[in-house]
Parts: C-alpha cells; structure tokens; sequence
C-alpha cells in the first residue's frame, strides 16, 4: 500500500473536528472499537484501522466531506456493504473510510420504463424485494445478493450466477450519480439506454471506488420469467462434464444458469445442507432454465439427449420451485460449506475460455499436489468464471503465503491459456500485483489515464488495482519521436 | 480537402502512422469503409488513415460465443462468418448505409460499427454495441499500441476500457483488433403486428407486451404515412399506423408465446402475424430507418428517450417544426426527421430533451449543418469536462478525428 502520509495522521484531531463540523450528528465514527468495524472487507486475512470513518446521509454532505478531503489532500476509501472479496474497500491508516450504508432508500420504481432509482445502499435483494409484488426483479445476482448493495455492485461490476443470460451489472445499470474526489455532483445516462458522447456510465462500472463515489442507481428491471426450471447432472469424469457444457452452449442454448462443481465440493456442501447431490460422481453440473412452460420444457429435454450422448450418470430435473431451490442451496452455499472442512480458505476468481477447463483443471491438480494444499472447484461453467477455493489453515506457520503462491499460480495459469485474473470479484489488493501478466505498461498506463481524468490528485482508493502509482503530470507528458521516417511500407494514395 | 490516404495492412503499420502524425502535427480522419463519413462533425484534416485493409479472423470459436476481428473486417462478412454457425450479433448492427445514401462501402466495418455504438431494434432485450465488445486492441493518439478487456465473456480485470472505445467515433485512439460476444441466432421468429393505434395507445399496447414475462424482443410503432414506405404489403397497404412486436426464440415457444401476446395485443387493435422473412424485413427497415431512405436528405435524429418520454418528447418538436417520427425500443428510441432549418429544428429537439431527459443524436445532415450544429448533444458541464480530460488523456495533441464529436475536441 501507500505510504502513509504522516502529516495527515498528525492532524487527525483537527481532521474530525472540521468532519464533524460539516456533518450532521453521529455521521463521523473515531474510536477504535468503532472502527474495528471497518477494519477490512469480506477479504479478512489484510486487515487496517482507518483514520476515521464518515457514513453521511445526504449527496450534500458526502460533496462537502469530498470537497475539503480534496482541498486538504486527504485519501478517500468509499465502502458498500463491505462483502466485497478483493480487499477493494480495505482501509487506509491516513484515509477516511466514507460508508454509503444511509443510503438506504428506493428513490422511484417506474415500471412503464422498467426501471427502478435506489440509493446506492439499497442491497442487491432489496431491488427485487421492492417489485416482486409487480412480478418484476433485478437479475444480476451476486451471492452475497442479502448483504451486499447496489453501488458496491456498480463499482465491482457484479455478477452472478444469471448473468450468462442476463449480463454483468454494467448491462442492467441504466443511469448513476456520483461525487468526484473534488466534491463536483455529476449524472451519467438516466432512464434512457443510449447517451451519446464517451460511455462515462459503462467505465464507472467496474472502476472499484477509483472514479468517485456513487450516491443514486437506476437500474433495469425485468418481469420475473413464467417458470424456473433446474437440473442437475452428474458425469463420472470432469472432462465429460465440460464437453457437456460445450456441446449445450454449442446447440444454440443460453441456459439462465449453468453451474459445475468438483467432487470435494460437491461432498463438502451435500453434507452441509443435503441438497440431494450424487456422492458417486466426480462433476456436478446444475443446469437452469427459465422462460414460458413450453421453452423450459423444451429446452429439458433437448439438453437431456446431449447429456446422454456425454455419458451423464446422473440426472434430475426440480419438481417443483421448493426442489429448484433445494438444488441451488447446495451451490449457494458452497462457501460456508467448505469453510466446514477447513480451518480457512481463499476463494480465486479468474476466467477461461471454456473450451480450456479439463486443461487448466488438470493442471490445477497438480499445482495443489506440488504445493500440498487442498483445492475445491466451483464454477460458473456457462461463462468460463472459475472460484478454486483454496484450502489451508492460518495456523500453519507457512500456509497463508503457500495459499496466495498457489492463488497466483492459478491466476497466472488463467492468463497462460487466454484468460483473465478476475471474472467477478474485481482487482482490490488482492490481484494488484498480478496485473502486469495480463497487461503490458502501455495498457495500464492507458487505464490509469481514465483514473486521471476523473482524480488527477489520486486521492480516491490509492494502492487499489494498479501496482504502480504515476503521478497523473507524468503520465500525461508526451514522448514524440521526432525524425523517424513514415512507414516506407504503407500503401499511400 | 482530403489529400493523404494511408492504408496500413498490419498494427505495426498503424503504430507508425499515429507515430508520424504526431511527429508531423498532422491530424488523421480515421476510417473503415467510409460509410459513416457523413455521421458526426466534419473534420478538418488533410491526411485520412483508411483501416480497410486491417482484414481477417484472429479468433472465433463458436463453443466460446466469441470472435476477434481485425477492425478493418467488412460487417457483412463477419455476419456471412456468424450465420454458418447459426450465430449473430445480437445486438443487430446499424449500418444506415440507406439514409446515408448507399455508397460502396456496403454495411461499413466493424471498427466503425463499434466507434458509432448503433444498435437496432434488438438493443432493449439484447443490449448496445457497448454491451457486446469484450476486448479490442489500439493504438491511442499518443502514438502508442495497448489493449483492454479480453476474450471471455466475464472480466472485471482493469477498468473496462472497451466502453470507452463504443461510441468514441475515433477520437480516442485507433482500434485494430476487435474482440466481440456473439449468441445463437434465435431458431424462429414472429412479429405480431396491430393496426390503427394512435401514439398513446401504441405505448401503452407496447408497455403491456414488454411487462408481460414473454420475453419480446423488440416493440415498434409506426404512423400511418411512415409505415405506407414499407416494402411489405402488410405493413404498407393497409393506410393505418402500424404496432409491432418481435418475438424470438425456440420454435414451440415462440409459437406460445405468439399466441399469448397477441391476446394481450388483441385488446388494442386488430392484429395480423409476419413469419420468419417478412419479420427480418420488417426490423431491418425499423433498425435502418429505411424509410426515410428516399425523402429528401432532411435532417434525421436519433434519440434516445425514457419508453414513456418518447411520444411526448417528439411531438413536441413536431408540433413547432413539422417533420414526422416513428418510434422503437418501446417508445425509447425516436427516429425523427425534420424539414429544413435544421437551426430552428435543433434548438426544438434540445429543448425538448432538456424538458423529458434523454439524448439527441442528428444521424444526417449536410456539412454545413454538421459543422454548425452541435451533431451529439452536450452534456452536463460536469461530464463535457470528465470527456475533455480523458481526450487529452488517451489524444493530447488531438490528431485523432479532431472535431468529429465535439467541436472542441
């Protein structure tokens, strides 16, 4: 991280006199047991104080607390919900972490343009819970989707089992407010879908509280589809299984969820919540369809004959919605149901072109004999996002780090095989310093460039995402070479 | 006055290009096949990089649901390559190779396609150009070759740059590679079609189809004098405003769901059904504004609008202009076309927007109007300076397209 800046710490009194000054009652936390709180976000092992907290309750206030952290060169760290699994919203000793949990309100549901304004605060389920009554909801469904908010979601750019289907949270986010570091109110898109000009709306998503900080969400709502159908499957080899998935996407089918899971964690979560999954195979496959009866029925039976022709051992299509959800809750809880089988893990996150799994699953085995640590398998077959769960115990003098040696490995192994570090869970700390496998200098220097125009003095969430910080005076400087002849070999007219 | 055309054939050849232009402080009109040259302000350059012979597949798997194309790649033979293997964009590209008058480039390239970011009718189920481009490479106006995103499907690694690049017009950096999701082509079609409605009951016929959970793909409606230019006798001999709705999918669904639809759409109007051919006819002509191919090259808008904003939003240009509209996207899109005085109609169409949100795009127009007339819509003074910034961040000496968006960048 940063070096902290000393003279910040130094003025801390005066620092929360002056928040508490512009503030209304209650909004800045300073003690440490408070702040405890805040110390880290759902990726516990780094962990911080910050300097102080602030949680305000109106954009005006947030804009003021911006405003003077600008002028005074203070770092801002903006949090969600704190589930988030990158250390994104991970604390900094000289900064202010700003908490957006007063943000709790619907704002407007508009169901004649299918959407719906919420604060950012507002939780990922919330949405939907604010228009089920109508028979709508909001589709990306990250699975922390109880706790976590929607502007942590739009930052994250969030995903979810669904979004095969129905997108990432870019593709359902409409228009956004937010404040800039220098305390500046700005509008991207609205109720309309397309706006004109730079997709300042599509690169807010995704950017991980290093643009500014997001006080209103409209998002897209769908109508909730007449049936939701699961299945499940199950192949004596992992090979099988992911030429199953293959020959699904293959035949022109967009399941709404297509999941796959190992045999480890397919053990660990029947025997957590007894879901009803085979004990006798070595993949998993839980296949959703939704749509009219007809096409769910359809499809059923269309994706059946290609499970035979992939030799399925094992097959199962939910009953009734209690046994669809009975289906889900085994893969929803894969998680905590690993955390029953080992003191602690690490949960990665990259994607793969899907064609590569039996090969990167393969060599994944190998990776967790050499390194003598446990590796559990869930994935989100459909779209290629691969969660290896790496297993160790922090106990073990040695095992934490053998753990993150490994994560990289797998990561870099991602990369190796036309992949990406991080499908779902953003960059944060956590990947910061694998970024230079995947881009060059160039490329993140380019990124860094939007980083500039939005924060030239780098003030909000530094020592996020990037490994090397520029100073924004030096990334913008130009280096033309003068001299150099024009390209004898294009064709010129 | 265009006097220099480069016509690189590799990245390494665009490298040097951009490279040269710096050196020399020469501006670059970049370009595919020039059949959006007409879309945007005019610029003022004398030296045009033409990245029509940047050719060729580097990727395409259909298991993956991806393709990476070099961004010279014709738009056609992408679409020739995706149908053999019963997929498409799902976005339904928009060439408006009809409204610009047909010239030799056909549908455009790639490159362009995603530079302008148009979608058809297709985009309120299927989403925008933005939502489908997972990667590409470029080189920017600093002379210096990088590239975002990748070629799966899911990625939130780095700041996703790839939207930046949808709809930038070229302004921002030169793309050389493309990297594109691409989805099943749906196994059959229906449109259901009712007749006589006027605007408020199209709207409220289309909101009925559109929040019921049959999945309908796409909702237009056409007046009476707009739907009589169609090339299809059920559309354009029955002298009525026409309403329609697409439905896709597998073939026994689609079959239901037609029939549940045109239950709820019955309670409107009468309604009639087109099959397969005459459906892909009929949202080409909504998606290409085919019918404002043959008046005279009055100025055309685009704008995009709240669903239940539209109506209002055109009728209150027309109502102090003239000009006639139809809408798409379920009353969320405009395609409006206003007589001369393309002054008077432009401070209309902004007050208007100023008054029920949205953005206005003028699609056609001369060059004098174009270099005139603001072409996209200014934004709020927040974000205009947010899209200064990230010009001079990725273009500082601005030889990119100079003045193509905004006549200050």
């Amino acid at each position: 991280m940063p070096e902290p800046d000393r003279d910040t710490i130094a003025r801390r009194v005066e620092i929360l006199n002056d928040l508490r000054a512009m503030t209304r009652d209650d909004a800045v936390i300073s003690n440490e047991e408070q702040l405890r709180v805040f110390e880290c976000d759902a990726l516990s092992i780094y962990t911080q104080l910050p300097l102080a907290v602030v949680l305000p309750s109106a954009t005006s206030e947030l804009s003021a607390v911006l405003h003077y952290c600008h002028e005074h060169g203070i770092k801002i760290v903006p949090r969600g919900a704190g589930t988030g699994l990158s250390g994104g919203a991970l604390p900094l000793a000289d900064g202010i972490t700003v908490g957006l949990g007063k943000f709790n309100k619907v704002l407007e549901i508009d169901l004649d343009n299918r959407c719906a304004v919420v604060q950012p605060g507002v939780t990922n389920l919330g949405i939907t819970q604010a228009v089920e009554h109508e028979g709508f909801y909001y589709a990306p469904d990250p699975s922390s989707q109880i706790a976590c908010s929607i502007g942590g979601n739009v930052a994250e750019n969030s995903g979810g089992v669904h979004c095969l289907k129905y997108g990432l949270t870019t593709n359902n986010v409409l228009g956004v407010e937010m404040v800039l570091m220098d305390g500046e109110i700005v509008r991207f898109g609205g109720k309309h879908v397309d706006s004109g000009g730079y997709d300042l709306l599509g690169v807010i998503a995704g950017s991980e509280g290093l643009l500014g900080v997001i006080t209103e969400v409209t998002v897209r709502l769908l109508k909730h589809p007449a049936v939701q159908r699961a299945m499940l499957l199950g192949f004596e080899t992992i090979e099988q299984a992911g030429v199953c998935v293959g020959r699904i996407i293959g035949a022109g089918i967009i399941p709404s969820g297509l999941e796959m899971m190992d045999r480890m964690t397919i053990e660990a979560t029947e025997s957590f919540v007894h879901a009803g999954y085979p004990l006798d195979v070595e993949a998993l496959l839980i296949i959703e369809l939704d749509g009219p009866a007809i096409e769910v029925d359809h499809l059923l039976q269309s994706v059946a004959t290609i499970a035979h022709t992939c030799k399925a051992v094992h097959e199962k299509v939910s009953e009734s919605e209690e046994e669809r959800l009975v289906f889900w809750s085994g893969r929803k809880n894969a998680f905590p149901a690993v955390a029953q089988i080992s003191p602690d893990y690490i949960c990665m996150d990259g994607t793969i072109p899907r064609g590569q799994l039996p090969y990167v699953l393969s060599k994944m085995s190998a990776l967790s004999q050499k390194y003598g640590l446990r590796c559990a398998n869930v994935f989100h077959a459909g779209d290629g996002n691969l969660h290896p769960l790496i297993l160790f115990d922090a106990n073990v003098p040695g095992e934490l780090e053998r753990a993150e040696t490994l994560g990289a490995d797998i990561l870099r192994l991602c990369v190796e095989v036309g992949g990406v570090l991080t499908g779902e869970h953003g960059v944060g700390i956590e990947k910061r310093d694998l970024m230079e496998t995947m881009f060059t200098e160039n490329d993140l220097r380019h990124q860094q460039r939007l980083k500039c125009a939005f924060d030239p003095a780098q003030l909000l969430n530094p020592g996020k995402v990037y490994p090397t910080l520029h100073r924004c005076a030096e990334l913008g400087r130009m280096h033309v070479h003068h001299g150099k002849l024009p390209f004898p070999d294009i064709p010129r007219f | 006055m265009t006097e220099t055309v480069l016509k690189p054939q590799t990245d390494a050849h665009v490298l040097d290009a951009v490279k040269w232009a710096l050196s020399e402080k020469e501006p670059l009109e970049v370009r595919g096949l020039g059949t959006k040259n007409t879309l945007g302000r005019p610029t003022d350059t004398a030296c045009t990089l033409d990245l029509s012979m940047m050719r060729g597949v580097h990727y395409y798997d259909p298991g993956e649901l991806v393709i990476s194309v070099a961004a010279g790649m014709p738009l056609e033979d992408v679409e020739a390559l995706l149908k053999e293997n019963n997929q498409h964009l799902a976005f339904e590209p928009v060439a408006y190779d009809r409204i610009f008058g047909g010239r030799n480039g056909g549908r455009g390239t790639i490159g362009g396609l995603v530079a302008g970011n148009l979608a058809g009718s297709r985009r309120i189920r299927a989403g925008a150009v933005r939502d489908h481009v997972l990667g590409f490479s470029a080189v920017s106006g600093r002379g210096e070759a990088f590239k975002s995103g990748g070629r799966v499907i899911k990625n939130v690694t780095g700041f996703d740059l790839s939207k930046l690049m949808a709809g930038s017009m070229g302004t921002l950096a030169v793309m050389t590679e493309v990297t594109l999701k691409v989805l099943p082509e749906p196994e059959q079609v229906r449109t259901i079609l009712v007749y006589g409605l006027d605007g408020d009951t199209a709207f409220r016929a289309m909101t009925a189809a559109l929040n019921s959970p049959h999945e309908v793909s796409s909702a237009a409606h056409l007046p009476a004098t707009i739907a009589a230019r169609s090339g299809l006798a059920r559309v354009g001999d029955r002298a009525q405003s026409v309403t329609a709705v697409r439905i896709e999918g597998p073939e026994p669904s689609v079959l239901a769901r037609t029939t549940d639809v045109t239950a709820i759409l019955a309670a409107f109007g009468g309604t009639d059904e087109l099959h397969r051919k005459n459906s892909a006819r009929f949202w080409w002509e909504v998606s290409e504004a085919a019918c404002f191919a043959s008046v005279e090259p009055s100025p055309v808008w685009r704008i995009s609008v709240a669903p239940s904003k539209g109506a209002p939003l055109a009728e209150m240009v027309v109502s102090q202009t003239g000009g006639e509209y139809y809408s798409d996207w379920g009353g969320g899109l405009i395609i409006l076309s206003t007589p001369d005085n393309p002054a008077r109609a432009a401070r209309a169409v902004r007050t208007a927007v100023a008054e029920h949100g949205g953005h206005a795009t003028l699609v056609r127009a001369s060059e004098t109007v174009r270099s005139t007339l603001d072409v996209f819509d200014h934004q709020s003074s927040g974000v205009m300076r947010l899209s200064r910034r990230i010009k001079a961040g990725f273009d500082p000496e601005g030889i990119l397209n100079p003045g193509r968006m905004y006549a200050a960048f």
